[in-house]
Order: structure tokens, then C-alpha cells, then sequence
């Protein structure tokens, strides 16, 4: 390349980080955003349990299963071929997406839950003993805590907590002390889906693989809206739900280093996972098809893949810089409101935010923002030790995608003053 | 400005019940307990009955939860207190009937009192859990003794 087209390049790259985001526009990528509800406009706040859809996935599943639905891998027919292909296709996007080496190291999952299951199941009663050691953090989804109490107690392994601040931040110093010859697996969430902490996970995994511990990382909440990079990241394991990140629900990836996932042996078995079956000995397929018995989702990949064309035309650096907005600014205003305390203060967040009001309950609040066309989730949100740690029986948490706006952030103020008039 | 369902829920009966539920303590020297636990939101509430014969003579709960459940706790503990079980079981079998949404008209009035405050919860089915929970773990506290009950 010429040295002056060099510099326009770059010129260029400038401009796009520097032009605002167009959030309206991308709203109308998005049909449901303009319900009303109650006869109010719908205000999405929801997103960390899961995303809305925006029309090109909901139009590639469409036309999936009008022009193209057949089964994969088997047929000889047309059909069949137009769909494998699509599904193939879709495991290099994401292959790509996430910075995968191989596309083979793309294992299709029901989402991040199955994915860490499979990982438990799989990795650790090969792989790990009586005695041995799994660290987990305090501010993990029961998503990445049930599967390894369930795995403990098949095995004889123990479970051990690293611990976090009164911020809601992993104590590194802390975690680096539960570390030991005994360590033979980590599993932490990337960014807490109640407290929006983003995890030093560079760190972390640098630090546990000095001891030789492989480490798998929950990228639920953090694929969607932060730049995720497998070779720069360097975890053995990675999962995350595509309902998440703009796409269909029933589908999400689990990445697995492809040495690991070749010594690991299959979560199911089934068609499409073998390579010859007799009564005697069956042969089980190459990856990624030895982790994908039976019939998958094959529209839900497909869409999935949509989904992460879509973001990625956007791009997730645009995303993430439009979404630290969101969160400085719902700080900002909710901080000013009386009574209200925020639980998850860390200094690195993604765009969730949880509070308590002063005596009244998230499950009041939910229901009066509810009334108010305001969706919120109230509740435990799936992690009852964070509810524990912070001394609370719930929370009421706003969670941020890149189509909301600060006028939406506006009327959730506007509706916790109703909260506090209703309960005044 | 605040909605005329949100006002029929939040009625200032129920406020005044959830910022200070009568009989929440716990009983020493209750012969029946139990605890209600709704997984969803985490409301949890343990329940403590003194019954002598056949007759509710005491009764007291403590727990967490939002202002409908402890408000229904509350009221619950003050209208059951002093009846018998089988009254006790006649009124939740009314109060069930209006959180479902059944037409007034079918209501006993006399035995349900003041606790049609509650009739706005049936406008909002997710919240009929909250308001039924103490009621629950009532039935399971006279049926036996160290009972759990679950919403889920």
C-alpha cells in the first residue's frame, strides 16, 4: 500500500471513531422497540437477561425455513447442502468474531450454561480427582457455580470462592493466594451479570497458567458488548449465549482450545457425533462434530451468525465507547436520587447497574417501573451469594444494550420518583 | 404521576402493613412452624403458630420480601389469629378466590373484610405469588409441623 493511502486509512479509521453514534438509526433496525406497552413506549432496559432482535435475524431465520430448511451433514440433496453450507458458514463468522484459531475449536451449545455443563462434565471427571481444587469468584451466575458443586460431588473435588470487595471487584491478591498445586481448574465470568464489574481476566489467566491450571471464562454478558480478542485473552475455554448478543435463544458457542477439546471425551452421544457405529466399538467424529450429537439448531446458528454480522458492521469498539456513555451517565443521574444505592460500584464496568431503594422491595420497584412501560429485572438474578455478600434480598437492575438512549435513562429516573411517591 | 392500578395495589392499608407488619416476631413458645420461599424474587418468610385444639392462639412470622407479601403476612397473622383451623383454611379459600380474579359478587364479604385491600393484586398476575405466600405457608404450618413451601 502507498504511503498516502496509508495515511487516509488511518485518517479514515479516525473519523468513524470520532462520528457520533447514530442510535436512532440503529433503533430502527429493532421492530419491537416500538411497542407501546400500557400505552406508553416501550423502555428495554433488560438486556443482561437477554437482547432484542433486530429484523435481519429475524428475517434470516425467515427465510431459512422458507427457502432453505433441511437437515445438515446427511443430505445428498440440494436443500441439505444449502443449509449445511449456511451452518458452516455461520462457525467461521463466529471462528473469526471471536479470534479463534480454527473453526473447529466452535462448538454449537443450547448457550454459555450447557457450554460450562459440557466443560464440567467433559473436562472434568477426565481430567480432574478427589481432592483437586476449582476456584470460582464470588459474583458468579449459578451458571457457573452449580455445574461445579455438581462436579464436586461426583468427583471428590472442592470448590473454593476467591472473594471481592465491597466495589463488587475481584480481590486479585486474594485469588492469587488460593492458587496451589491443588488448583486444576478456574472458571470466571468475564463481566458480572449483577454487578457489572469487568474482570481482569488477562491477568487472572496469566497468573493461573503459571500454576498450569487451564481457565474457561463466562463471555456471557461480555461478547455482546465489549470487544472480545481468544488469542490476546489466551483461555482454554470460553462460552457465551446468543440470545445475549442480539440472536436467537437455544444457541450459544462454547470455544475450547482445540489440544483440550481433542482429549476430552464426547458430552453426548448420538447421529452426526460418530464416524462408524457397530454393537462392538463405535468411532466418535473429529471436532467440532464429536460435541454436537443429534439434529442441532441449525436455524439458531444460522441466526446467530446474522447477529453477529450485524454487530460487527456496527462494531463492538463504537458499542463499548456508546455504552460507557449510557453508564456514566445513569451513574451520574442515579446517584443524585435520594436513597438510592447502587450495588457495583467497580471502577471498570459494563453498562448494568443494580440499586436498592431505602425500604422498599426491587420487586415494588420492578412492577411500578413495569406500569410506567419500563422493563427492569427484579430479583436475585440468578446469583443468590452476590445477593448474600452485599446484604441484600434483591436488587432492581437496568441493563444497557446500544440501542438505548439517555432519554430512556430520563424516564427511569422519572419512574423510581414514582417508586418514592408511591412508598413515600 | 402515578397510575390508578398502581394506587388500587398499593392501597394505604398494604403501605401501612408492609412499614409495620403486626406480629412479626417469633413465637417461643410456638408448637408449628414453617417456612414459604418464592424463588423467583426471594421473598422467604417463617412462620410461627402456637395451635391449642383446634383454635390458631397465637401466631407470629419474620422474613424479607416486598411490600405486598409482607403486607399479606401481616394482615394474614391479624385475621387468622383467635379462629379456628378450618376458619383459618375457609378465609384463604376466599382470598384465593379474589386473587384469582373470580367475580366479587361470589365473595363472602363478611369473612373477608379487610383484606379485600388485596383484590388489585389480581390486575397483576405476577405479583399474586407475593401476596399468597404467607397463606401457603399457613396451610402448611397447621398441616405440619416444620413444613417448607415453595411458590415454584
Amino acid at each position: 500500500m502507498a504511503n498516502g493511502s496509508k495515511r487516509s486509512a488511518v485518517l479514515e479509521r479516525k473519523k468513524k471513531v470520532q462520528t457520533p453514534f447514530d442510535v436512532q438509526k440503529h433503533r430502527k433496525d429493532f421492530p419491537i422497540l416500538t411497542q407501546k406497552v400500557y400505552g406508553k413506549p416501550l423502555v428495554y432496559l433488560d438486556n443482561a437477561a437477554t437482547t432484542q432482535k433486530p429484523q435481519v435475524v429475524i428475517d434470516t431465520i425467515n427465510q431459512y425455513y422458507s427457502t432453505e430448511n433441511a437437515n445438515i451433514h446427511r443430505g445428498i440433496h440440494y436443500l441439505s447442502q444449502q443449509a449445511t453450507d449456511a451452518y458452516d458458514d455461520a462457525r467461521v463468522a463466529i471462528q473469526r468474531f471471536l479470534g479463534a484459531k480454527e473453526s473447529r475449536e466452535i462448538i454449537f451449545v443450547r448457550g454459555a450454561t450447557e457450554g460450562i455443563n459440557l466443560v464440567a462434565q467433559s473436562y472434568g471427571r477426565t481430567f480432574l480427582k478427589a481432592g483437586d481444587e476449582i476456584i470460582i469468584t464470588a459474583m458468579e451466575h449459578h451458571s457457573n457455580i452449580v455445574p461445579w458443586q455438581i462436579l464436586c460431588e461426583q468427583i471428590g473435588a472442592k470448590l473454593r470462592i476467591a472473594p471481592i470487595n465491597d466495589t463488587g471487584e475481584l480481590l486479585l491478591g486474594e485469588y492469587e493466594k488460593l492458587l496451589s498445586k491443588k488448583t486444576k481448574f478456574v472458571s470466571i465470568s468475564h463481566i458480572s451479570n449483577t454487578l457489572g464489574t469487568i474482570n481482569p481476566v488477562k491477568q487472572i489467566i496469566e497468573m493461573t497458567h503459571r500454576i498450569g491450571a487451564p481457565v474457561l471464562v463466562d463471555g456471557a454478558q461480555s461478547v455482546p458488548h465489549i470487544p472480545v480478542d481468544l488469542q490476546e485473552l489466551d483461555c482454554d475455554f470460553f462460552v457465551f449465549s446468543g440470545h445475549k448478543m442480539f440472536g436467537p435463544t437455544g444457541i450459544g458457542v462454547l470455544y475450547g482450545k482445540a489440544e483440550l477439546l481433542e482429549r476430552m471425551p464426547p458430552y453426548q452421544g448420538g447421529g452426526d457425533m460418530i464416524s462408524s457405529v457397530t454393537f462392538e466399538k463405535t468411532t466418535y467424529n473429529k471436532l467440532p462434530f464429536k460435541f454436537e450429537a443429534g439434529t442441532p439448531h441449525i436455524s439458531g446458528v444460522i441466526g446467530l451468525g446474522a447477529a453477529i454480522g450485524y454487530i460487527s458492521k456496527i462494531g463492538l469498539e463504537k458499542i463499548a465507547t456508546y455504552e460507557q456513555e449510557l453508564l456514566s451517565y445513569t451513574t451520574k443521574v442515579l446517584s443524585e436520587v435520594k436513597g438510592l444505592r447502587m450495588i457495583g460500584t467497580a471502577k471498570k464496568k459494563a453498562s448494568i447497574v443494580s440499586f436498592v431503594l431505602d425500604g422498599i422491595h426491587a420487586h415494588d420497584v420492578g412492577t411500578i417501573l413495569d406500569q410506567a412501560g419500563i422493563a427492569i429485572r427484579a430479583g436475585h438474578h440468578c446469583a443468590m451469594p452476590v445477593m448474600d455478600r452485599f446484604g441484600v434480598p434483591a436488587t432492581a437492575r437496568a441493563s444497557f444494550a446500544f440501542y438505548n438512549t439517555k432519554e430512556e435513562i430520563d424516564r427511569l429516573v422519572q419512574g423510581i420518583h414514582n417508586v418514592l411517591e408511591v412508598f413515600k | 404521576m402515578v397510575s390508578s392500578e398502581l394506587r388500587e395495589l398499593y392501597q394505604e392499608l398494604i403501605l401501612e402493613h408492609s412499614k409495620k407488619p403486626r406480629n412479626f416476631r417469633a413465637l417461643e413458645h410456638a408448637n408449628h412452624t414453617a417456612e414459604g420461599f418464592n424463588p423467583l424474587c426471594g421473598d422467604k418468610i417463617k412462620l410461627y403458630l402456637e395451635i391449642q385444639g383446634n383454635a390458631i392462639k397465637d401466631i407470629g412470622f419474620q422474613g424479607s420480601g416486598c411490600a405486598i407479601s409482607k403486607a399479606s403476612a401481616s394482615m394474614m397473622t391479624a385475621s387468622v389469629k383467635g379462629k379456628t383451623v378450618r376458619e383459618a383454611e375457609e378465609l384463604f379459600s376466599e382470598f384465593h378466590k379474589m386473587l384469582s380474579g373470580e367475580a366479587s359478587a361470589k365473595l363472602n364479604q363478611t369473612k373477608i373484610g379487610k383484606l379485600s385491600v388485596f383484590s388489585g393484586v389480581s390486575e397483576f398476575p405476577v405479583r399474586v405469588k407475593c401476596a399468597t405466600l404467607a397463606w401457603h405457608t399457613l396451610r402448611a404450618g397447621m398441616e405440619a409441623n416444620g413444613k417448607t413451601v415453595c411458590t415454584e
